[in-house]
């Protein structure tokens, strides 16, 4: 009778730790758990039997609480909802009460204790001594470095966003315990030595199954950590970023030709994705990840449809910072040079620098005789098209001047139809009808441009598999060759010791892809920082890039409500590292609380 | 001079020397004692009202019985007849407002809608805060079943013959494994032995809502949105008039039928009962349906030294339940736009749409009739309790007696959540599709205890001694499966679960009684709980308690004003062991389901996860100490108690965050904290009135209760804003609560709102209580909490020839309640939002008090919606006559007529100030129900 004090799970859904390994299949069963803590919140999707708590379950999610670490404090976004302290981050008013970092933190903490618990279970030991041996054995080798990169992929983000934190591995045993905290450079050297331990121990570039981690994806890491070593460590490490970016450059990644196409429901097929975070509408479903990008950046006159879900959540736009980025960024006259020879038409209006006056902004020769093309910026104005700076042949929209607003455009016309394009950098998805790009108040959605980046449609426009339209098949790209190529251009312009020429080429090769966009001549570091925002927004960089560049939070770079002030305020330089959140400072008297909180 | 007689043993007797106008007292043991004028007549017959608070009244207490003048614990007593009348579906209805120290909050006025009852306010944190219930014998599972909104609604109140409340830990620890939170021990009716009685009862019964909550009227509603709203917003408003409140809201009516045979003689009683009741809620659609069968008989054998007692009850439920979520969308949906839309795709409902015909599927709210209407969440359920007690005294040594119970408590239950046309659907195809999900469980709990048991009288040393001891094994098994998304093969869902917990217990008593009057008892309990493993399985319960019954002292011999006066002190320790999960201590893998699984290449894998363990985890204890007095005066014209106690609770089992990388999720079940609570109670039951025809009991309890946290986590930092709990409605993850060290559990933790001189808010400034110059979460500060510090219930019966009348009264002081109907309801973006262009909605009156634009997470948290609820309610009224037929007094038929909840005086601007948690949102209203009732005995 007393034995019946000793109960064991009679449910199938649960498996005794002990027996669980008695199946081969298991092990890439608890492998693709730890890739799914970068997807999905729990077991029970998209909601239900969560990984952590404290938080509501879809906000929990590590990229949706990593996102909003990388952007909302930024420039480039804003969130209008009144969910708790979210608030905060674009106000960078956030103190160690606040729930989203401790969510962030117990997401990055869950993921390192779900892959120590692998390592744990799969030491050679304890294979031997269930059998495992021949295919199976090199298979769950390959496993354990996934899992290990895996681990060292949030010891990274936890070494950014936090610095100081307790370090476990699959030394330390699971219970309630206090771990020791270690420094930010004790945390980086460990995860710079995993990532060299494991390196050759992982699948080749492109060679493993879509969405698992190859060496490629480690050495981006590792660029990653060396870029930004000397706000880690204080010693800067840009030769080793020259290196390990220059080995995925040469790894055999071509660039997408469509950037729109990177961010669709069928980006799986695109290239130039080294490391993707993976969805599925159907058997991959979360309220974070690209299902919360999505739903939560649709509001105001946009129409559900277009971006594949049943509805917006109305909540994300981006401030005029991010919008002005796309204003500059070009060397005009030697992408003019480029089109061909000046021709004799040209743009004259309010819109233009001379004005009704002239002389009008040259037009330039292409192979077609009849279109003419040019890079040119403009203000808020109106336009028409003329040849010879004079009157008589000139022409706008049927008769009518053309009103534009201000920006770097591409404008193309062909003289004998006098059909016309006016294109911005193709990368500046915004969403502008019915916004207004300055934002008065935070929580109205029509305040501030909305971003069209990242849909739930394919290539064709078909929306993804999820008929209710609640759940996106959008992957999203965490690592892609553009970060590679633009990591290697910073790193070189910080003397690293790689090519400036060839930085510039693959500065060049991005804006050949994205449509011809005008090229460049020369790069400077600013220049870079503004690339990226422009090549990488709302891919969860920001953060990382302006601390780097001395820009977060107390240098001389505002933006639109930086600080809780409309024109933006310089904010307490202790903002560059979020604080420990106080739910652990109370459990564990190890550690101490980041300077500053 | 006085004289005096005994009746002989039919109740006959005489006495001599009687003239006109003397006073006769007739008296008997267990009766109140009446006083008459002598008339003419020389025939005086006289009916004595039984007096439920005598001492020698025998009083259930865990495995045996005691009397409650040698009860030495904190234990409160009351029978059927002392209980609330009227249309009462549900047991836990019959105690509200009853005892002092017990508190029971319905939790909305569905019909069979649970409670939430708190002995002594509680005394864990995140394990169970509900009391052990044992009916028959049998500790049941509280914890009900899928289906079945409240456990208890499975009992038939009609077939309740009495409640004990075991309070004190010297009471409960017998119990010791789950009576931290106290005991309710309900014993059902028995079979009598004087012949054959059949009963039957009727009611009929309408419910309706005394208030609607104030949304804004059609009227004021235009005014609104043509004076705040865009050219666009104005020309979405439509030409209907519909008060959404009206549509959803109906007459609820019941109707309740009991018919009971029993009888029996010396040797064999028998008792039957049959039950049936069917009540419609206020709520559109929602319906609650019920047949209870119970038997019950009592058997002696081999000159009455065997006992077999036997009870069985099944009951057999049906219920809709309506979606309560359609109140807010009642509130704001546009009361411009009609019921009904006969182009609608989505059952001819009018619904928000997109220009495409598919709903707007966020931010616009769904037509609330079409809810209700369309969703078919309908769960059937059985519940059988039972359990047969051999009882035998020794032929050898009658002193001693061994007792075998079996018990057993099997309830299962299927349900299907069907929904058709429904706007939930993202278009009209998936709606038509609809949406079904089905899902079954049983679960079965089967106890049996053995006792020894010997008392017997030490004249030689004037004290009696009794000692028990025994074991206990009760083992649940807990499993069930449900199916989400039949509609649709390729993404249904299977879930299923099988869970046992297993408790074992070897308890003993003593209880020594010196001179009949020093009284000790004396427990011990060690009990074991599969939950934990190894050292930590088991736990030991100790506790003692002291009775001095002072009145029987000599000198007090002439304190002839006294009838009762008793002292009692007690200590114990109860345990805790109750936290939900069964395998919180052993290392297991979770799958996942398909919906969470992920990409590998082409293929999608589900997975296993490393799910968080702990193996330190063991019982929480509860210490509790008691003072207790009883008394009576006057011939028991005023009796009562006071009792005192401090109740401190350590090794709290936690759902706490656990230390960032210790374990497998961020936070778990840890003994870690304490916590204290004190109060105080008074119960006075004054008899003023004791007459023949005429009889007044008032009965008066008070209690007052003060718990505080004293320990959360493992470092103590005093700037710890503390565990967040109070999830409201409004943004996503808000929490309007904190368990914080030094304060109660779940206080309000909130900003300072700052107003105009007009005693406006003004939106967005708070005072900055830091003084750091800004707004930030460092300026929260803690305010008030949910809990009544005080409670009050005034119970009156009188009883006047054939008529009877009972009201019942109830107060609770220092409860306070965050207003979420106006928080969330009451602000311009809730009317008019510009993320969501294509859709206008309705809100709260209150938005034109505060003027309040935007949602703003600070603006959810302002102490501007803490609310003091504290009321008076008058719960209960109810008067009968009873018609004897006067050629046959054993027949009678009565008729009653009754109200329920008819009488709210409160400050609080919301529904109803009584709310659960102390955060009210969409909660079903308390209805107030009139009952016309009928009893026929014969």
């Amino acid at each position: 009778c007393l034995d019946d004090l000793d109960q064991v799970p009679q449910d199938k859904d649960y498996v005794l730790a002990d027996e669980l390994f008695n199946d081969p299949d298991a092990y890439k069963q608890v492998l693709a758990k730890l890739y799914a803590g970068l997807a999905i919140s729990g077991q029970q999707g998209p909601a239900g039997l969560p990984d952590i708590t404290g938080i509501d379950e879809g906000f929990s999610q590590y990229l949706r609480q990593y996102w909003l670490a990388q952007e909302v404090t930024t420039d480039e976004a804003v969130i209008g909802w009144a969910d708790g302290s979210l608030p905060d981050y674009h106000n960078q008013s956030w103190n160690s009460s606040n729930e989203f970092v401790a969510a962030l933190y117990n997401r990055i903490m869950y993921q390192i204790t779900s892959c120590n618990a692998f390592l744990r279970e799969t030491t050679a030991s304890k294979l031997s001594d269930r059998g495992v041996t021949g295919d199976l054995l090199t298979e769950v080798q390959l496993y354990r470095n996934e899992a290990r990169f895996l681990r060292a992929l949030s010891y990274t983000h936890a070494i950014d966003l936090f610095g100081n934190i307790a370090l476990v591995t699959e030394a330390d045993e699971v219970g309630f315990w206090t771990p020791e905290q270690r420094t930010r450079s004790e945390l980086f050297a460990f995860v710079e030595s995993e990532l060299l331990e494991i390196e050759s121990g992982l699948a080749a570039p492109q060679s493993n199954e879509y969405a698992r981690a190859d060496q490629a994806a480690a050495w981006t890491l590792l660029a990653k950590l060396y870029l930004n070593a000397e706000v880690y460590t204080g010693t800067n490490r840009y030769t080793d970023c020259v290196t390990y970016s220059s080995k995925v450059i040469n790894a055999g990644y071509t660039l997408e030709n469509t950037y729109a196409n990177l961010f669709l429901a069928d980006n799986h097929t695109t290239s130039g994705v080294i490391f993707p975070i993976a969805f599925d509408g159907l058997r991959t479903q979360s309220y974070g990840g690209t299902t919360f990008l999505i739903h939560a950046a649709v509001g105001g006159s946009m129409d559900p449809a277009d971006f594949g879900i049943n509805g917006g959540w109305g909540g994300n736009r981006t401030t005029s910072a991010l919008v002005s980025k796309f204003e500059t960024g070009i060397d005009i006259t030697a992408s003019n040079n480029a089109i061909g020879a000046a021709s004799n038409w040209g743009i004259v209006g309010s819109a233009t620098p001379n004005e009704w006056n002239g002389p009008d902004i040259v037009l330039y020769d292409t192979s077609d005789a009849d279109v003419k093309q040019c890079f040119t910026t403009l203000v808020d104005g109106e336009i028409k098209f003329r040849p010879d700076n004079s009157w008589g042949s000139d022409f706008g929209d049927n008769g009518n001047n053309i009103a534009v607003t201000a920006g770097l455009y591409k404008i193309t016309v062909n003289v004998a139809t006098q059909a016309f394009t006016i294109e911005s950098d193709p990368r500046a998805i915004f969403h502008t009808d019915g916004q207004n790009l300055e934002i008065e108040e935070i929580g109205t959605f029509t305040d501030g441009y909305a971003i069209a980046k990242f849909k739930n449609v394919d290539q064709n426009g078909i929306a993804g598999g999820d008929s209710t339209g609640n759940f996106t098949d959008t992957d999203f790209p965490l690592f892609r060759l553009a970060d590679v190529y633009l990591m290697y251009a910073e790193a070189t312009l910080r003397g690293g010791g790689g090519s400036e020429a060839e930085a510039i080429n693959y500065i060049n090769e991005l804006r050949e892809r994205a449509d011809g966009f005008g090229t460049v001549t020369s790069i400077d570091l600013d220049f870079i920082l503004d690339e990226r925002a422009r090549e990488l927004y709302w891919e969860a960089h920001r953060r990382t890039d302006l601390v780097r560049y001395g820009k977060f939070s107390n240098g001389d770079y505002v933006w639109p409500w930086k600080g809780g002030v409309k024109e933006g305020t310089t904010t307490s330089a202790h903002l560059d590292l979020f604080p420990i959140p106080s739910t652990d400072l109370n459990a564990n008297p190890n550690l101490e609380q980041n300077t500053g909180y | 001079s006085t004289v005096g007689t005994s009746t002989d043993f039919d109740g006959n007797y005489t006495l001599d020397n009687v003239k006109v106008g003397d006073i006769l007292v007739f008296s008997y043991m267990g009766f109140n004692t009446q006083e008459i004028t002598v008339g003419s007549s020389a025939t005086i017959n006289v009916t004595l009202q039984e007096n439920s608070q005598t001492l020698d009244e025998v009083v259930i207490i865990g495995y045996g019985t005691t009397t409650v003048k040698d009860a030495t614990g904190s234990i409160a007593s009351i029978k059927s007849q002392d209980l609330n009348k009227g249309a009462i579906v549900t047991p836990d209805q019959m105690l509200t407002g009853k005892v002092a120290g017990v508190t029971v909050i319905s939790d909305g006025g569905a019909p069979g809608a649970g409670s939430t009852i708190r002995i002594r306010g509680g005394s864990s944190l995140t394990a169970s805060n509900s009391p052990l219930f044992v009916i028959d014998g049998v500790p049941v599972d509280s914890d009900g079943i899928d289906g079945v909104s409240n456990p208890l609604s499975t009992i038939n109140p009609n077939d309740i013959d009495s409640y004990t409340i075991l309070k004190d830990a010297s009471a409960t620890a017998i119990y010791g494994s789950r009576a931290s939170n106290g005991v309710i021990i309900i014993t059902t009716k028995r079979g009598t032995s004087n012949g054959f009685k059949a009963t039957y009862t009727a009611n009929v019964s309408v419910s309706q809502n005394s208030r609607t909550v104030d949304a804004l009227s059609t009227e004021q509603f235009r005014d609104y949105v043509n004076t705040y709203g865009t050219a666009s917003d104005i020309a979405l408003l439509g030409d209907a008039s519909t008060d959404w409140q009206d549509e959803i809201f109906q007459l609820g009516v019941g109707t309740d039928h009991n018919l009971s045979l029993q009888g029996g003689n010396e040797k064999f009683t028998l008792r039957g009962s049959i039950g049936y009741t069917n009540q419609t809620g206020t709520i559109l659609t929602s319906k609650f349906e019920r047949a209870t069968y119970s038997i019950g008989g009592t058997t002696k054998a081999f000159d009455d030294h065997l006992k077999i007692d036997l009870n069985a009850n099944l009951a057999l439920i049906n219920n809709r339940f309506a979606d309560t979520g359609a109140i807010s969308s009642a509130i704001s949906m546009d009361p411009t736009k009609p019921v009904y839309d006969s182009s609608s795709p989505y059952g001819g409902y009018w619904q928000w749409l997109q220009s495409n015909g598919n709903p707007i599927a966020v931010g616009a709210p769904k037509n609330p009739v079409a809810t209700l209407q369309q969703q078919h969440n309908t769960a059937y359920a059985t519940r059988s309790i039972g359990n047969v007690q051999f009882d035998y005294k020794m032929h050898f040594l009658p002193e001693l007696r061994a007792n075998l119970n079996l018990g057993y408590d099997i309830s299962s239950s299927e349900g299907s959540d069907n929904t058709y046309n429904s706007a939930n659907e993202n278009s009209p195809e998936l709606a038509k599709l609809g949406s079904e999900r089905t899902y079954e469980q049983q679960k079965t709990n089967l106890l049996w205890d053995f006792y020894l048991n010997y008392a017997t009288d030490l004249e030689s040393i004037n004290s009696s001694i009794d000692v028990m001891a025994g074991y206990s094994y009760q083992n649940f098994e807990n499993k069930g499966s449900s199916v989400d998304d039949i509609q649709d093969p390729s993404i249904t869902q299977y879930f299923d679960f099988n869970n046992v917990l297993n408790l074992q217990s070897f308890f003993g008593r003593v209880k020594y009684m010196y001179a009949d009057k020093y009284l000790l008892t004396v427990t011990y309990r060690r009990d074991g709980s599969s939950r934990f493993v190894g050292d930590n399985k088991w736990g030991n319960f100790p506790s003692a308690a002291f009775a001095w019954k002072i009145y029987e002292e000599d000198f007090m011999a002439n304190a002839e004003s006294i009838s009762n006066l008793k002292l009692r002190l007690s200590w114990g320790i109860t345990g805790q062991q109750d936290i939900g999960p069964y395998y919180p201590a052993i290392a297991q893998y979770l799958g996942s389901t398909e919906t969470a699984q992920y990409q590998f290449g082409n293929s999608f894998v589900s997975t296993y996860r490393a799910e968080p363990f702990n193996t330190t985890l063991k019982w929480e204890e509860t210490t509790t100490y008691n003072l207790g007095i009883d008394f009576g005066f006057w011939d028991d014209f005023l009796t009562g108690s006071v009792d005192a106690y401090y109740r401190e609770t350590v090794d709290l089992l936690n759902f706490i965050p656990f230390p960032g990388g210790s374990s497998l999720s961020n936070a778990g079940n840890a003994n870690i904290g304490s916590m204290e609570n004190k109060g105080l109670e008074v119960s006075l039951i004054v008899n003023p009135i004791r007459k023949d025809d005429l009889n007044l009991d008032i009965a008066f309890n008070a209690s007052y209760n003060d718990t505080e946290i004293t320990k959360l986590t493992t470092n103590y930092d005093p700037d710890y804003e503390g565990v967040e709990t109070g999830g409201i409605s409004g943004g996503v993850g808000n929490t309007i609560q904190r368990h914080t060290v030094g304060y109660a559990p779940s206080t309000f933790f909130v900003y300072e709102q700052v107003y105009d001189s007009n005693n406006k808010p003004i939106e967005g400034v708070y005072v900055d209580r830091n003084n750091d110059g800004e707004i930030t979460i460092a300026d929260k500060y803690r305010l008030e909490n949910p809990t009544a510090d005080y409670t009050f219930g005034l119970s009156a019966s009188l009883v006047y020839k054939n008529w009877d009348f009972n009201m019942s009264w109830r107060a609770n002081v220092g409860n306070y309640v965050y207003n979420n109907v106006d928080s969330n309801l009451g602000f311009e973006l809730q009317l008019l939002n510009s993320a969501f262009p294509d859709v206008i909605s309705n809100g709260v009156e209150n938005v034109l008090e505060s003027g309040f634009v935007n949602g703003g997470a600070e603006r959810y948290l302002s102490d501007y919606y803490i609310e003091d609820a504290s009321f008076i309610k008058l719960d209960n009224v109810s008067i009968g006559y009873r018609f004897i037929r006067p050629e046959d007094k054993k027949s009678q038929w009565a008729l009653s007529l009754s109200g329920q909840n008819l009488l709210i005086i409160t400050d609080y601007t919301g529904l109803d100030p009584e709310v659960n948690g102390g955060i009210d949102y969409n909660i079903y209203p308390r209805p107030i129900t009139y009952m016309l009732g009928l009893n026929l005995t014969f």
